[in-house]
């Protein structure tokens, strides 16, 4: 089967060019960039809402965005089961738009952090993490001023029951303390799933080290298990 | 004296000037003429105490596109790639108010970029500051760094490098020099040029406010304690407003849509639309009446002097107004039509039919006043030269003052800096912030840009000329350094008052260094800003010409690092070492005294010291090459041991003073290390290069530094080190 996929651009996304350019790197297949202001989606397998500053993220990171014409598509899109993944700013949107729960607050020492960190991937089963094991440690970027996870206890309890957390903020080793999360996220979550198993939010860059020249590839399984699960589909 | 009887003093010209402007004017200029003349008069405008020393500066080469005079430089990369970069000074707003004024700074240059119709892809950011331990440069520090980081990471243009030095001549006038580089077709470069009689003059972006009025002439002043009243002078930026005028004006580019542009910087619409006029040796009008405004009852001069941000005037075709406006309407912002070209050559103000003000518009441009002002040596110059370093030759603990040394505030980690930088959007960034100089991809070659800022002011002070033509040679050498050839310079001249004999000297001085090494190294200088009136209650600062360097990888692949790669590898100090520890970081750690004869360089060795590297690169015959800067070889073997956590054991047969051997600023030297077996190609490249050097040691798996001279030793913990290095400036900037 052909792979449809979209990157959507808001006015103030950054990084909707990196997005297409990782995805046509990796996949070898091209990437549509969509415009906010549409209103009506084609059935795109994957939908990635890229990182940036959407709006300006003034007033609260993804609270304009959320409200753009796209949104309602991206929703039913995902209702349909069709794969969602949003990095960074993407993360933040989806959680204002409910898709995922939380927040992502300020990072705890209040300034914008830009740098390699490491994460334990929770959860090697989703249609984002097949080519991934459990338990494996890998060196991503982050990027952001608000980062930081929080979600009420109960809500947290479901998704480490569910085992919706993805990627955790971890120490080089793979231990798993609080000063791992440079950002202070709750339970060092770095990335989280959906019920349905269909939308992936997360605040680590992924497409930033998934080519050699930038010094790593451990983003890359991330779009390779992206592109088994579409394929595989048919 | 009253404003009536002397109008020129509330538009900050002198008297002669404004009997220089009656007499081309051949009548009395009315109110807002006058505020013409005045901003386009001032300093930072018109470049009238700078432009007769300016001119010795090499502007040519056959990678030149694009010399001074336009809002970017533009040079010739390769494979039909062109790079557009400048560099511009913020440094009296960021006094008043850090966050804003090094936002609108960054704003500024990256608007100088894309009207030349290059998409940036990288910034820099020179910064200088007083006395870290004080808790208002503690202010200065995080507000300029948030401002900067705010602004570009909004931009997605990643902030790939630049430098910060901590000195006490910087405590009251900050230093915020920023550099911004683009990225296009060769073919495809815009001017700032209103050309065609009838074309369409547009205004486009934000909305006019009272925001930074006057700030071109507030530029133009020395600052003191006064001047908390001056927070008005300072303008406030919008990332996300010029993130959206950005993308939009690049796409009318890209169809072609425009005839010229400008972006609107200091002295706002009378600078943009002066120069367009004056370059194209055209005229043009404007209705105020159609100028979009924030806010009702803004007055004719507040309108022209308004620095408001995220502003470009364009002047185009009238039958490509409407596919103009379709593009903004997309982007949600405003394009008004506010005048046209003329044949006549005036800057015409007009409300409705009403002619508010009539200049011919190359006055304000070609006709100011160029200053040779008197210059004289300061006294000091002599006096520092015979300083008394025997304090510093006479140290002992060796390993204790590494530690002091790589936790001072000039030399300590700089990641607490660059980590609230994106430095990583984009997808180019092969080499990060933190090593000689960072290196960028070029999409769809093989080639890679290099980008370093530099300059060590000290030097500078102590030896204008010679402190001058270093920072020149140390920015080319830290491109190098990552395997690049140094291509061409932007630059920054910060001083104090020119009016002051003793100070213009330094620029006079600084200036023949600047252009002597930039011929020598052939590296044009293809633009840059001057910043005079560097100065809080009558103290100037240090000479400060920043320099930024760029330079050209042909393939990505050769890329050289400073960090160690293998215990076993051989490294080997190519270059000179000889007593020179006058100007060093480390006698001004041990004494506070800015003083000593500051490092000889040899220019023609420093220009084979470049090719050579380009050429080992090339070879693949080296594992790292780092520059020797402040701190000499202990504190740059540190460096090279930091990233992969490696060990060094050195022998060091310098004919030297232990204290010299170890943080001796000796210029033009380079550490590199490599394998065993390339040894023999790496001696006959340098025997060709005519290059002293010396095997001085291995890479190891210990986690120590040695390094012996003679019967004196250096030893360092690298764990413990590394940890002083990387937690001094964090600390030191916490408020």
């Amino acid at each position: 089967m052909s792979v449809k996929t979209a990157v959507v651009v808001f006015p103030g996304s950054n990084c909707d060019q990196d997005n297409v350019r990782s995805w046509k790197a990796i996949s070898g297949l091209d990437a549509q960039l969509v415009w906010h202001k549409e209103a009506s989606l084609p059935n795109y397998d994957l939908v990635i809402i890229p990182g940036g500053f959407a709006f300006g993220d003034y007033l609260r990171c993804g609270a304009i965005a959320r409200f753009s014409p796209v949104m309602s598509e991206i929703v039913r899109l995902a209702k349909r089961g069709n794969l969602v993944l949003g990095i960074c700013n993407g993360f933040q949107i989806l959680t204002e738009a409910g898709l995922l729960p939380g927040a992502l607050n300020h990072n705890k020492n209040l300034k914008y952090l830009c740098l390699d960190v490491f994460l334990r991937v929770e959860n090697a089963q989703t249609a984002f993490t097949g080519d991934y094991s459990k338990g494996q440690v890998i060196k991503i970027p982050i990027s952001h001023g608000c980062g930081g996870f929080s979600l009420k206890g109960s809500e947290l309890k479901t998704l480490n029951d569910r085992d919706r957390v993805v990627f955790r903020y971890c120490a080089p080793d793979g231990s798993v303390s609080a000063e791992d999360a440079p950002n202070g996220s709750l339970d060092n979550v770095a990335g989280i799933i959906n019920e349905g198993g269909n939308v992936l939010g997360m605040m680590p860059h992924p497409e930033r080290l998934a080519e050699k020249e930038l010094g790593g590839l451990d983003g890359r399984p991330l779009f390779t298990s992206i592109l088994r699960t579409l394929k595989g589909g048919s | 004296m009253s404003a009536g009887s002397a109008p020129w003093l509330e538009h900050n010209l002198t008297q002669s000037e404004y009997e220089l402007i009656l007499g081309l004017m051949g009548r009395e200029p009315n109110f807002l003429e006058l505020a013409l003349f005045g901003v386009m008069w001032s300093e930072h405008c018109g470049y009238k105490n700078s432009k007769a020393q300016l001119k010795k500066l090499p502007t040519q080469g056959p990678q030149v596109l694009q010399g001074p005079g336009e809002n970017a430089g533009v040079v010739y990369l390769g494979d039909g790639l062109a790079a557009a970069f400048k560099m511009e000074s913020h440094n009296h707003p960021s006094a008043i108010e850090p966050y804003q004024g090094a936002a609108t700074g960054v704003g500024g240059i990256i608007r100088d970029i894309f009207a030349m119709g290059a998409r940036p892809i990288a910034s820099l950011n020179s910064l200088r500051f007083g006395n870290v331990d004080d808790n208002h440069v503690k202010r200065l520090l995080n507000g300029v760094v948030s401002g900067i980081g705010d602004y570009g990471n909004c931009m997605g243009i990643p902030t790939v490098g630049g430098d910060v030095y901590f000195h006490p001549s910087y405590q009251g006038n900050p230093l915020v020099n920023a550099m911004c580089l683009g990225l296009m077709k060769a073919d495809k470069i815009y001017r700032g040029q209103a050309a065609g009689v009838g074309n369409v003059v547009m205004l486009v972006g934000a909305r006019t406010g009272r925001d930074g009025i006057k700030g071109a002439s507030f530029a133009s002043e020395e600052l003191s304690d006064l001047d908390q009243d001056k927070r008005p002078n300072v303008q406030v930026g919008d990332p996300f407003m010029e993130k959206l005028l950005m993308e939009a004006t690049l796409e009318i580019l890209e169809k072609d849509l425009v005839v010229g542009l400008q972006d609107l910087g200091a002295a706002g619409l009378t600078s943009s639309g002066a120069e367009m006029a004056g370059r194209a040796g055209s005229g043009l009008y404007m209705d105020l009446d159609l100028v979009p405004l924030r806010e009702k009852g803004l007055l004719d001069w507040e309108i022209m002097l308004s620095e408001s941000q995220e502003r470009m005037l364009l002047v185009v075709e009238p039958s490509k107004v409407e596919a103009i406006s379709e593009v903004f309407d997309k982007w949600d912002l405003l394009a008004v039509a506010i005048g046209k070209v003329t044949s006549d050559g005036n800057f015409t103000l007009r409300r409705g039919e009403k002619v508010l003000a009539a200049v011919p518009a190359q006055f304000l441009t070609d006709r100011v006043p160029i200053y040779q002002r008197p210059f004289s040596e300061p006294a000091y110059y002599q006096a520092a030269k015979k300083a008394d370093l025997t304090v510093t030759q006479n140290q002992g603990d060796w390993s204790g003052l590494l530690f002091k040394l790589m936790a001072s505030p000039n030399l300590s980690s700089r990641a607490w800096v660059y980590e609230q930088y994106d430095h990583m959007v984009g997808l180019n960034t092969v080499v990060r912030p933190g090593g000689d100089a960072a290196l960028l991809r070029l999409p769809g070659t093989r080639r890679g840009l290099a980008l370093s800022s530099d300059c060590n002011a000290r030097y500078v002070y102590l030896d204008p000329h010679l402190g001058a033509a270093i920072a020149v040679a140390e920015a080319a050498l830290n491109v190098a350094a990552v395997g690049a050839k140094p291509l061409a310079l932007t630059n920054c001249l910060n001083f104090g008052n020119p009016e002051n004999p003793e100070i213009y000297w330094q620029f006079v001085k600084a200036t023949d260094g600047l252009a002597q090494a930039a011929k020598a190294l052939n590296t044009p200088v293809t633009g840059g800003n001057v910043s005079f009136y560097n100065e809080y209650d009558k103290r100037a600062i240090f000479p400060t010409p920043t320099i930024g360097m760029i330079g050209v990888i042909e393939d990505i692949e050769n890329r050289l690092t400073h960090g160690f790669k293998k215990p076993g590898h051989l490294i080997v100090l190519v270059g000179e070492s000889k007593e020179e520890l006058g100007a060093s970081e480390v006698h001004y750690l041990l004494t506070g005294r800015d003083e000593g004869p500051v490092p000889s360089l040899d220019l023609e060795r420093a220009a084979r010291l470049n090719d050579f590297l380009v050429e080992a690169a090339k070879k693949s015959l080296l594992a790292s090459a780092h520059d020797l800067a402040e701190g000499g070889l202990a504190a740059g073997l540190a460096e090279c041991c930091f990233p992969l956590n490696l060990g060094a054991k050195v022998k060091s047969e310098a004919p030297v003073s232990a204290a010299a051997a170890f943080f001796g600023e000796s210029q033009s030297r380079v550490l590199i290390s490599l394998p065993e077996e390339n040894l023999r190609a790496l001696k006959a490249l340098l025997a060709q290069s005519r290059l002293p050097h010396g095997l001085i040691g291995q890479v190891t798996s210990e986690d120590r530094l040695t390094i012996d001279h003679g019967r004196e030793k250096l030893e360092a913990n690298l764990s413990d080190l590394k940890v002083a290095w990387s937690e001094a400036l964090p600390r030191a900037a916490a408020l």
